[in-house]
């Protein structure tokens, strides 16, 4: 049975008569030990649409969706109280900068202890080996010193481990990573790759990882979608999409990779920018940059096709003619 | 936390040097004679003024007189005061509970109603309530606390008849002074309803000496908990499920207070300036009063010794509340 | 990502796309916030009162009725047609006094404000530029200054110099003096290192018009702010002087003053002591109200 199901998730702010569209019909599904990337390039609206899922964005946000269901639940048809309630033991999330999302003024075994209370409860002393045990299952040496750290005291790689220890700390089953190595040395970023995989492997966690770093995604996922402008691009499994990508904006962000620009003069980067989140064109909102755009594409915009697990939004589809030799990424 | 420490003691000295200096000045920037100032006498003879001269040191040269004034404010010795010849630290050491009662009950007054107050206006940012308490804090510090002050007396006393117009206790009462405080002897005393009287006469003044504090006490804290509350590390503690009333009290509050705690620091410094204009309007019998009453009288000992101590006060008072935030910040806490 | 940080804020819109004027812009912003509004139009009206004195008093404030002494005002019964507000304990119109209490308190602000401007900056712009140890002297002196409450450091100036109108304003810049003077250098500090800066002296600019024709109008904005709300501030201490027989003496009608010496009858003629109170803090509420507003006028965060 699917974990999460997701039908056109949409995301407002601002007036209702010029709103600020964040995610725009987003469909998502995911089952229980899954892994599916979330890409896409800052403004895409990826980070949106996790916290909506988790009901954390601010009041004014207008999140509105045909279906959001987890483990069959309707999430929308629930109280606040009753959202509450999922975050940590039933969804949790890791955060990008692992020091913001720990409180400066309390120490780590306190930060642990205090949501293991809240989630399970017991006397003190149980709840420190808990703490302690969570420490060692995120693989942090010396884990009794570490508990009476306070957070400026840990390093990048240490926190950002100390904010995964916190979101196992309910036995979450679907666990969203938001950019979860992006504000690490690329040293570390391997070991915490690896940490999340073993953990999510280890609890059958559904994971949704969101990144813009594609190889990454390519690691970890088993499936991947990729957002534009809060729309829904292009899903596929790995490795095959990115092998043979479908829409012109994967084959772009393919592209531009340094992996595929060994031996070139210059990056490929993609000329111009995401249009402005309260002026979506009625067009395809890729097609200011889109290398092989039409007249039709500047004229409409393109809906879903295709089945569930590989779909693309593009009236033009690349072929295996247009693509160029790229392979999967190194 | 050491470094930190030091660095805050050293910056220490230079303030208290520079206070002596500032006093010191004083005495010798009074238009007129200087010893006529200091022992209050006009048109003394030749050999009086000679006489006097000398006691006072004020035939030496300049730098002399200072570390003389010095070496004697240190062991206790400000002069005596003209109107009652009483050494001048022994008057300030009579008054100073009063005001130190009234301006602690006025912090207190202001801590309990200003903090919640700028809380629930952040929790309920841009409605009503955020609006009428920042409109209140607003008022409260262009208000002229005396003039305040006036119109609580006339509605609580005048109309009323809650609570006195004056004074500490009323006049039937007369506990013996243990500590100095009236809340505190009368209660020692265990006079029936002297208790009553004193918590009534300090009722009035305490609240018209706490509202600027409060006032801007209530707009850091709002501004402090908004700046808080937008942090990642809230939504963070949101998104492991804890309780709401936990991630606001336990920690957005906490952060928040470290900001505010500097604020409450200045505030002290400002409480003496209200208290001045208090005790004056109370007849709240404090150093405030005790100082503008010399002033008038051309007491310079007093004024000279009397703003020395209340600088010398307020110096320290700062100090301490630096290093309470100095251990209430965990980075400096923890700093080499 | 600040896009994808939206938990707690919603994105600003796009800008407007045809161009404005800076001061259009800023008052578009000003015009918006009500209260700033309502200050500059009491602010105007008192500044008004403050001006034309002589003409809208209807009396002198001096001259004393002694047949109509504590009189009350117009809508409370035996009071006297011919004063508005009633009298005080020497028969003198209330509502002239306070008329002429608003010259006396607005230009007391004024000269204090300005004069603890010019040498704040002064001192700030030189402290600033020559650093050394000439900054460290002044910045030391400022620190101790203001260590002391300013009430306490006001009466101790007074103390020195004797209780007067003139000396009030003294008191009150010297006061004031150490904030000017600090703001203005961490100004200077932080821009003497830009680029326009460093462009100006290359361009072989010397000290004096770096400082004052470079430099100096990028600070302009706070202290711009900082001079209004130290407006308002300069007022209430030199009322709290006045109250405490510390500043004008009598019988001038300084609104302070006004207050205290009316305080024995309190119970009998409440309004010769309350409504010098009242004026006294309106007039600091429009500025403060006017102050709040321009600072947020002229923050550029705000604009888009």
């Amino acid at each position: 049975m699917s974990l999460l199901e997701v039908r056109n998730l949409t995301v407002q702010f601002g007036p209702r008569e010029r709103p600020v569209i964040a995610v725009e019909g987003l469909d998502l599904e995911l089952d229980a030990g899954e892994v599916l990337g979330l890409v896409g390039e800052s403004g895409s609206g990826k980070s949106v649409a996790s916290l909506a899922l988790m009901g954390l964005l601010a009041p004014q946000a207008r999140v509105s969706a045909d279906v959001m269901r987890y483990d069959g639940r309707d999430l929308q048809a629930l109280s606040a109280r009753e959202r509450r309630a999922l975050l940590g033991r039933e969804i949790a999330m890791v955060f990008q900068d692992p020091h913001a999302s720990l409180d400066p003024c309390f120490s780590v075994g306190d930060q642990l202890m205090e949501t293991l209370a809240a989630h399970h409860g017991g006397p003190r002393a149980k709840l420190r080996e808990q703490a302690l045990d969570l420490l060692r299952q995120v693989e942090i040496p010396d884990p009794e010193a570490r508990l009476k750290a306070y957070p400026h005291q840990l390093s990048g790689g240490m926190s950002q481990r100390v904010g995964i220890a916190l979101a196992i700390a309910g036995n979450a089953r679907l666990l969203i990573a938001d950019e979860p190595t992006t504000a690490l040395d690329v040293t570390v970023q391997a070991q915490i790759v690896a940490l999340l995989l073993r953990l999510q492997r280890e609890r059958g966690m559904g994971l949704i990882l969101i990144s813009h770093d594609l190889a990454l995604v390519s690691q970890l996922a088993h499936r991947v979608l990729v957002l534009y402008a809060g729309q829904e691009m292009e899903q596929g499994p790995v490795p095959a999409l990115f092998e043979a990508p479908r829409h012109p904006y994967t084959e772009a962000l393919l592209r531009a990779l340094p992996e595929h620009n060994r031996g070139a003069a210059r990056l490929q980067a993609l000329p111009g920018n995401v249009p402005a989140a309260d002026a979506r064109p009625a067009a395809c909102l890729f097609s200011p940059r889109c290398p092989h755009a039409q007249a039709r594409c500047h004229a409409e915009r393109p809906a879903l096709e295709g089945p569930g697990d590989a779909r693309v939004r593009c009236f033009f589809p690349l072929a295996d003619a247009q693509r160029h030799p790229l392979g999967a990424p190194a | 936390m050491p470094g930190f420490l030091l660095r805050r003691i050293a910056l220490l000295i230079p303030s208290l040097i520079g206070i002596t200096l500032l006093v010191f000045a004083l005495l010798h920037l009074i238009p007129g004679d200087p010893v006529e100032a200091l022992s209050g006498e006009r048109g003394m003879a030749p050999e009086r003024r000679a006489q006097l001269m000398l006691r006072f040191g004020l035939d030496q040269p300049l730098p002399a007189q200072y570390l003389r004034y010095v070496g004697h404010a240190v062991q206790g010795d400000l002069g005596n005061s003209i109107a009652t010849g009483e050494p001048v630290l022994r008057e300030f050491a009579d008054r100073f509970p009063a005001t130190l009662e009234l301006s602690a009950a006025a912090m207190l007054f202001a801590l309990l109603v200003g903090i919640p107050a700028g809380v629930l206006a952040a929790l309920r940012r841009n409605t009503p309530m955020d609006y009428g308490v920042m409109g209140v804090s607003l008022a409260g510090y262009s208000m002229p606390i005396f003039w305040w002050g006036l119109l609580l007396i006339l509605f609580f006393s005048v109309h009323l008849g809650w609570t006195p117009v004056s004074g500490r206790i009323a006049i039937e009462f007369d506990p013996p002074r243990v500590t100095g405080l009236m809340l505190v002897d009368a209660w020692l005393s265990g006079e029936a309803g002297a208790f009553r009287s004193a918590l009534s006469h300090l009722v009035l003044p305490a609240i018209v000496l706490g509202t600027i504090p409060l006032a801007v006490l209530a707009r850091m804290t709002r501004s402090a908990m908004l700046e808080v509350l937008g942090e990642d590390f809230i939504r963070a503690a949101r998104a492991r499920g804890l309780a709401p009333w936990r991630v606001v009290l336990r920690h957005a509050l906490r952060n928040a207070l470290i900001p505010v705690l500097t604020v409450v620091g200045l505030q002290i410094g400002a409480l003496l300036g209200g208290a001045v204009l208090t005790e004056n309007l109370f007849s709240w019998p404090g150093v405030g009063k005790w100082l503008v009453e010399a002033i008038h009288r051309r007491d310079y000992p007093v004024v000279q010794g009397g703003i020395l101590l209340c600088a010398v006060l307020v110096i320290a008072t700062t100090f301490v509340v630096d290093l309470l935030y100095g251990y209430v910040n965990p980075r400096i806490r923890h700093a080499r | 990502m600040p896009a994808d940080n939206l938990a707690s804020s919603a994105p600003k819109l796009a800008p407007d796309l045809a161009p404005v004027s800076p001061g259009t812009a800023f008052w578009r912003v000003f015009s918006a916030n009500r209260g700033a509004v309502a200050g500059l139009v009491i602010a105007v009206l008192l500044i008004a009162c403050a001006l034309f004195a002589p003409s809208l008093a209807p009396h002198s404030p001096l001259e004393q009725y002694r047949d109509a002494v504590l009189k009350p005002p117009a809508w409370m019964q035996g009071s006297d047609p011919r004063f508005l507000l009633g009298t005080d304990p020497v028969g003198r119109d209330l509502l002239s006094r306070l008329i002429f209490g608003a010259r006396l308190s607005l230009g007391l602000g004024l000269v204090s404000v300005t004069l603890s401007l010019a040498f704040g900056v002064l001192l700030g712009l030189l402290a600033g530029y020559a650093r050394g140890w000439g900054d460290a002297l002044v910045m030391r002196i400022a620190d101790v200054l203001i260590a002391l409450p300013a009430l306490l450091l006001a009466i101790a100036v007074v103390a020195v110099i004797g209780p007067s109108l003139v000396n009030t304003m003294i008191a009150v810049a010297i006061v004031m003096l150490p904030h000017y003077v600090r703001l203005t250098r961490a100004t200077v500090l932080q821009e003497r290192e830009r680029e326009y800066v460093l462009a100006s002296r290359i361009a072989g600019a010397g000290p004096l018009r770096l400082m004052f024709s470079v430099i100096l109008p990028n600070c302009a904005a706070p202290l711009i702010v900082q001079a209004t709300l130290g407006f308002s501030t300069a007022i209430l201490d030199a009322a709290a002087l006045g109250f405490l027989g510390l500043g004008a003496q009598p019988p001038a009608a300084e609104w302070g003053a006004m207050l205290a010496g009316a305080l024995e009858f309190i119970e009998t003629a409440w309004w010769v002591s309350s409504l010098p109170g009242l004026a006294i803090f309106l007039t600091v509420l429009a500025f403060n109200l006017l102050g709040d507003g321009l600072r947020d006028a002229l923050d550029p965060r705000l604009r888009q």
